[in-house]
């Protein structure tokens, strides 16, 4: 049986958005700059899609600026506005939950002069609205802290340290790149001034990617060239992406909650499917979580094994184990999280997506037991981390 | 991203599990680091007659326990000794970059299950 669970990584695109974007990858060629019918048509299908991704978070359509991806949209907040209020000041806030478009934009900035605090979150791997304000400085002119981890499944008090951050007259952006199209999100009721989005975490496709840039807010392009997105984005639009990722939005945003319910369930079962085993510990938050996701640490054996076996059963989920990754290091968000580097390397995560059944679920809960057994008995570990010097603490057991 | 070899090796490890009786044990590497490497050999005069490994790790760390176990089977201690991380991941068909170092663990506890044999039969002369 197939089953991908990988859906923090990307989502199958919808049928209904494959088709609609189709028109525009051939005989809708126009460029939307131009006057006559062809791009015309091309413009309207833009303004359409802007429309349909602004409704989704509840934003104004010119508040929305299409960008390539939700890396670019994070490139574009952190290099943005540092560049745009380097004169007011040349502190940056940023929590150590962020994706690497985040941190690795925090670091350029950091080679360029600016000074960058990392917020530590705790245990759960939720950032706290108090630590924000302690790393304030009269120079912070931007926090950016990630709305959803897709590595945990912590959603993060976004309102809270939005509100922080408007008390101090500091711009606020958060990165929903796994939050958007997942469950609701709306720029207003966060208060955020700059929130980044990805079309293919909604089943849209890939190389769309959006920012609500709330209205007046002062920001230097990442791109420059023409008029494009009002000035704010150069480059001609990818007409067809953009069409997609509109359709994905509309739709997502129609069938959120059913959506929402849905995989809820499916996480649900894993948890309690998987805590069942020995010597696995849960990571992220119990409840405020992304109600498709359940992260592990599975003890004693190393994340990439286990992901080869389930995909030698056709399972695919994702890992942050040194060895998944080419950089060989554990997930620097679950070491932050205190959990200790021998336990992060079995870290394992289930996510679904609306295409999941509970006969998948039912079928993986078979598999993986058995994949997990079979791996610790290859493990030198398999009865206890003797001879390490982390012994396996602080890590919560749910 | 895998050889054929290496998955196979990952899949159906050969010469797994610990070994009471062993003559010499290595072990490399380190759980912090994500790779650990148990080798076990059993000696019979110069020859190595059996081997077994335990293995945290990887596919390709996995993979390599595997195929060095093999390898060692009926050669002198002095013919183990010339099995370097090169050979190993060229008898599984090559290894990403990036999985070079499990090789080299390999080798090195390959080296340190030696080291540990002859110390052990140094000092019963």
């Amino acid at each position: 049986m197939e089953c991908y669970f990988d859906n923090v990584a990307t989502n199958p695109i919808r049928q209904e958005v494959y088709e609609a974007m189709l028109p525009y990858l051939k005989e809708e060629f126009g460029n939307p700059l131009s006057v006559y019918p062809l791009g015309v048509k091309a413009r309207e299908a833009v303004e359409k899609a802007r429309e349909q991704v602004a409704s989704l978070v509840n934003a104004k359509t010119n508040e929305i600026v299409f960008t390539s991806s939700g890396a670019e949209a994070n490139n574009f907040a952190l290099r943005g506005i540092a560049f745009a209020h380097q004169y007011s000041g040349k502190h940056v806030i940023v929590s150590r939950m962020e994706h690497h478009s985040v941190l690795n934009s925090a670091r350029f900035l950091e080679k360029l002069g600016f000074t960058v605090t990392y917020v530590t979150p705790d245990k759960y791997g939720v950032i706290h609205p108090e630590d924000i304000k302690k790393a304030i400085t009269d120079e912070t002119i931007l926090i950016s802290v990630i709305h959803a981890s897709s590595e945990v499944g912590t959603i993060e008090p976004i309102k809270e340290i939005a509100a922080i951050a408007k008390e101090h007259n500091i711009i606020m952006h958060t990165d929903a790149v796994a939050s958007v199209g997942n469950i609701p999100v709306d720029v207003k009721e966060l208060g955020v001034d700059l929130l980044s989005m990805a079309a293919h975490q909604f089943n849209g496709p890939k190389g769309a990617g959006a920012i609500y840039i709330k209205e007046g807010t002062r920001i230097i392009p990442l791109i420059f060239g023409g008029i494009q997105e009002g000035g704010r984005r150069a480059g001609t639009e990818n007409v067809p992406a953009i069409v997609g990722m509109g359709l994905a939005a509309e739709l997502a945003k129609k069938e959120l909650s059913e959506k929402m319910e849905h995989v809820k369930k499916l996480r649900d079962r894993t948890i309690e499917g998987v805590m069942k085993i020995e010597n696995v510990h849960f990571t992220g938050h119990p409840e405020n979580r992304l109600p498709g996701h359940a992260s592990f640490c599975v003890e004693f054996i190393e994340g990439e094994g286990m992901l080869l076996m389930l995909a030698s059963k056709g399972i695919y989920v994702a890992s942050g184990s040194a060895c998944t990754s080419k950089a060989l290091k554990a997930s620097p968000v679950l070491l932050s999280m205190g959990i200790p580097s021998h336990i992060a390397h079995g870290s394992i995560v289930f996510s679904y997506g609306r295409e999941n059944t509970m006969e998948q679920v039912e079928y993986a809960l078979e598999e993986f037991p058995q994949i997990i057994k079979r791996l610790r008995e290859l493990s030198p570990f398999a009865k206890g981390w003797e001879g390490t010097e982390e012994g396996g603490s602080c890590i919560q057991k749910k | 991203m895998y050889s054929k070899e290496v998955m196979d090796h990952f899949m159906n490890p050969r010469n797994v599990g610990e070994m009471p009786d062993a003559d010499g044990v290595g072990v490399e590497g380190n759980p912090v680091c994500g790779d650990v490497m148990k080798l076990f050999i059993k000696v019979d005069g110069d020859r190595i007659v059996d081997a077994k490994f335990q293995t945290f790790g990887c596919g390709a760390a996995i993979a390599v326990s595997s195929m060095i176990t093999e390898m060692v089977k009926g050669k002198t201690l002095d013919e183990a000794l010339q099995i370097s991380k090169e050979k190993v991941a060229e008898a599984l068909g090559g290894l990403p970059p990036q999985k070079m170092h499990c090789s080299n663990l390999g080798a090195d506890a390959l080296k340190k299950a030696i080291e540990d044999y002859r110390q052990k039969a140094g000092s019963k002369n």
